[in-house]
């Protein structure tokens, strides 16, 4: 039997406070309950990081974590990135750069470059090209990301 | 660039970058309809077998669910005449008999395909119920390579009593059969089965009105035009009362927009219950049932003078073609046949290229389907004659390239149908020579076999065609909205390549207006009369081209309004920025001029290809120790006539190497002697990443833009991808030639490679 419970958490600084099953996703959740639909999911089982979202500074998959797990956590998603419609620095390096074409991979790549760059504003390029490597993008061939997330560097000193 | 040019041949920054950005773009899973139902697709584990029974009763009573529908049950309703996915590309009466039924009916040929569909309130208990459905299935011996399949022990179709789809012939000259004075060189190459594994799944929301007896599907894409005919035809409704929505889209690739079973089962089950009904392809379903590609094994054999000059080429190619002719089928085995010759001039040659049905996910296009595979066979064959023959593989090439002056020049035809292609223009020697530059060739020559720190260097050149523009033509149409600005609807779908951007270009520069102020639609079923999509790297060639036509007379029919309230002739009417018309010293806004009438729809027929041309090399070097490739240096140059967007042709170029690169040293949709499909997720089905192949050039040329559209532009979708097979199998066995490697086989694995070093 699936039990459901009340979950409270933070999501892009508004606090949410929720319905969930024990057995629902974080990624579902997020997806399909708060309809924050900008999270993607490629690949249900933590390979392709496209669903990756920000848990307490940390990029982590969405699809690997139960709702529950956040209760009392806060939470960035790709929406949360951008400030009242206007594009970040690290999203206009994206656009620079052209580093996304189909765009299914790209909240996962700025989310996962978004938590290394806060943390790591100094990263090296060896050192962003080894953080991208756990994300897919299909697309691009990774060297316009590894550029973008490299020049996005100077906005997060 | 043209130097007058605004738009055109400008770095121009992506216009669908911004919703894809912020997360706010609607991906087809984003789609949310009020009274939505969700549908699990119950998927055959064996196969080939008869199905005995499929038992739903105890399923249907599971909680939430609405309905479950067998093959048996569509049988029925359509009175034993089970729909069927049409053949989309160069149909043929023979390959029709092999067509997939939309859900499997009395046998299976291949794990993965569709038993049972059910609907139910949520997907976990549509899941929940497919477990208590009970099939019962007489396992049948399985077909699992072409040579088994050739043996017809056990008939995958048994009404047509043989496991041959059919066999196609590309010939051109005589081959001489007296071949004493030449030299001779026969070998076999394989080439193995992988795909293009979109990141986004496949996926659609079918909604069903009763009241206005009409389909809205969500989630068209590529050819949304084709698809909801085929939709039209297997449901038995007219094609005016569907729209095909055309939502954002995670990647094409060729596999994306085709139209599989479940682009009828979803829709029929909307139609029967009147709800709306999503469903999304997980993951395992992906690898299991969207069209697979490029298993195909060639014999060849190369007859030449003794200085190197090509007499003739003769192949046999053999295609795994999985267990149905789906929409795609023909695209590989044609491809392989008819443009084994690529670039070069080769006076005789005869290729039969066969079909075989195999217990296997059926096939279709995958970027550049059939030339990745045959530029593999033919430039590792170069490779393998310039050693027999001590001629330098460069100057081999060189000598064999297609000249400038040979121009347009012909292709071998191929039957079935009957096609004649020529490649319409260019200059393949200087390119040829441009690449060797840039890479640096002759310097790094020097690496050739060389083993530093445990590791063997080799390098490796490689020339290509890129077929582009399929016909037969593509539809455009203009109108001016009441703010001024400029609405324009084209036949080609955005598969993440950037045709908003390019198009608005396109329509930018020929108007004289600003981008803001041109909005592009395409894709949907709704916004055109008829449209005809994106593959074969046409949406520049056509679509833009029936842009740039409407964007023509739309200047036209400004002038001709203009010219009535001015009382003088169009010709006198000069056009200024902003589509403002002016007459001596008066000038005249749109908005003078009556905005709704001023629309005009036209279209863009062609039939011939252009073919864009190319050259790539690359550095590899290999651990003695385990096999693995490293990629140090990767060069490669095209020339695709007029460049649109420089930004965006980069990056279809980058990108295809790299999925190119994927598909020789990783990805491997293997099956086990019972044609069980053994990777079933992205852990064991190896995609590429960022520290796989770090190090990719690319160089876009417009020395020769083709005659053959008004534009000028040819194919650059594909070009990145097609020499990557041969390239690095040379590079590969020209870096271990101290040990007689020389490769024959993909893909190259470390563990293949090992192997090959012992």
């Amino acid at each position: 039997m699936r039990n459901s419970e009340q979950i409270k958490f933070k999501i892009n600084k508004e606090e949410v406070s929720i319905k969930v099953d024990s057995n629902t996703l974080l990624s579902d959740c997020i997806r399909h309950h708060l309809l924050k639909t900008g999270t993607h999911v490629g690949c249900e089982h933590g390979a392709c990081g496209a669903c990756t979202v920000i848990l307490e500074g940390d990029a982590v998959r969405s699809c690997l974590i139960l709702a529950k797990q956040v209760d009392g956590c806060e939470l960035t998603t790709v929406e949360g990135l951008s400030k009242n419609g206007k594009l970040s620095n690290l999203q206009l390096m994206f656009k620079k750069h052209h580093a996304l074409q189909c765009g299914f991979c790209t909240p996962g790549m700025l989310t996962t470059a978004h938590a290394l760059l806060s943390q790591e504003p100094g990263a090296s390029y060896e050192r962003i090209k080894e953080v991208i490597s756990g994300n897919i993008c299909r697309c691009t061939g990774y060297i316009n990301i590894i550029d973008a997330v490299y020049e996005a560097r100077d906005y997060y000193r | 660039m043209n130097s007058k040019d605004k738009y055109i041949g400008h770095y121009t920054e992506r216009i669908e970058d911004d919703s894809l950005l912020v997360g706010l773009s609607t991906f087809v899973d984003d789609v949310h309809l009020d009274h939505m139902l969700y549908a699990f697709v119950l998927r055959s584990s064996v196969a080939h077998g008869y199905i005995k029974e499929i038992k739903t009763d105890k399923a249907k009573t599971f909680p939430g669910v609405h309905a479950i529908y067998t093959g048996f049950d569509i049988a029925v309703e359509f009175n034993h005449q089970m729909p069927t996915i049409p053949i989309r590309l160069a149909p043929i009466e023979e390959l029709k008999q092999f067509k997939q039924p939309i859900i499997a009916h009395e046998i299976v040929r291949y794990v993965g395909e569709p038993l049972a569909i059910i609907i139910a309130d949520s997907l976990e208990k549509a899941q929940d119920a497919s477990e208590a459905i009970e099939v019962d299935i007489e396992a049948r011996p399985v077909v699992n390579n072409w040579r088994s399949s050739a043996e017809n022990l056990s008939i995958l179709h048994p009404q047509i009593k043989s496991n041959i789809g059919t066999i196609y012939h590309a010939k051109k000259g005589q081959i001489n059969q007296n071949t004493s004075q030449y030299f001779q060189r026969k070998e076999v190459f394989k080439v193995h089965r992988h795909t293009a594994v979109t990141l986004e799944t496949r996926g659609l929301v079918a909604n069903w009105d009763e009241d206005l007896e009409k389909m809205t599907v969500y989630g068209a894409t590529k050819v949304p035009f084709f698809n909801r005919a085929c939709l039209g035809e297997t449901l038995q409704i007219s094609p005016k009362k569907i729209d095909m929505i055309e939502v954002a889209v995670g990647g094409g690739f060729g596999v994306r927009g085709e139209f599989y079973p479940e682009d009828f089962l979803v829709p029929y089950s909307s139609k029967k219950l009147k709800r709306p009904i999503k469903w999304i392809e997980d993951r395992t379903e992906n690898l299991l049932g969207t069209n697979h590609s490029r298993e195909v094994e060639c014999e060849m054999e190369i007859t030449c003078e003794a200085n190197g000059k090509i007499v003739s080429l003769v192949a046999n190619i053999c295609v795994d073609a999985g267990a149905y002719a789906r929409t795609s089928v023909t695209t590989v085995p044609r491809n392989s046949a008819q443009f084994s010759s690529g670039p070069y001039d080769i006076p005789n040659i005869d290729i039969t290229s066969t079909v075989y049905l195999t217990n296997k996910c059926p096939i279709g296009s995958y970027r550049a389907p059939g030339r990745f595979e045959c530029d593999f066979f033919r430039e590792r064959m170069f490779d393998l004659i310039s050693i027999d023959l001590g001629i330098d593989r460069v100057d081999f090439r060189r000598m064999n390239l297609v000249k400038f002056n040979q121009m347009p020049y012909p292709l071998a035809r191929i039957d079935n149908p009957d096609r004649y292609e020529e490649l319409d223009c260019g200059n393949y020697q200087t390119t040829f020579d441009r690449c060797l530059k840039e890479f640096n060739w002759e310097e790094k020559s020097l690496l050739q076999g060389q083993k530093i720190d445990g590791k063997y260097h080799g390098i490796a050149i490689g020339c290509f065609i890129e077929g582009g523009g399929a016909g037969v033509k593509e539809t455009a149409k203009i109108e001016v909205n009441e703010d001024g600005k400029l609405n324009v609807y084209v036949g080609s779908a955005n598969l993440g390549q950037g045709i908003v951007t390019v198009m608005t270009q396109i329509a930018a520069e020929e108007l004289d207006v600003s981008m803001s102020d041109i909005q592009i639609f395409h894709g949907s079923t709704t916004y055109l009369e008829e449209g005809f999509g994106s593959y074969h790297s046409r949406a520049t060639i056509m679509g833009g081209s029936a842009v740039l036509i409407v964007a023509k007379a739309l200047k036209e029919k400004i002038k001709e309004v203009a010219a009535s309230y001015f009382q003088c002739s169009p010709q006198e009417i000069d056009l200024l920025p902003g589509l403002i018309s002016s007459f001596k010293n008066q000038t005249l806004d749109l908005s003078k001029l009556g905005r709704d009438t001023l629309f005009v729809a036209g279209e863009f027929p062609c039939k011939t290809n252009t073919y864009a041309y190319g050259c790539a090399a690359a550095h590899v070097s290999v651990d003695e120790d385990t096999g693995k490739v490293e990629l140090i240096d990767y060069f490669t140059i095209e020339d695709i006539g007029r460049i649109i967007n420089p930004l965006t042709a980069k990056g279809q170029a980058i990108g295809a190497v790299v999925q190119g690169l994927g598909g020789v040293f990783l990805e491997n949709l293997t099956y086990d002697d019972q044609c069980q499909l053994t990777v079933g997720s992205l852990a064991d089905y190896l995609l590429p990443t960022a520290t796989d192949f770090p190090i990719i050039r690319a160089m876009e040329l417009e020395e020769h833009p083709s005659q053959l559209n008004p534009l000028g532009v040819k194919g650059a979708g594909e070009g990145g991808i097609i020499p990557v097979a041969g390239l690095m199998a040379n590079a590969v066995s020209n870096a271990l030639s101290s040990k007689g490697v020389q490769v024959t086989e993909l893909p190259l694995s470390p563990q293949a490679v090992w192997k090959l070093m012992q």
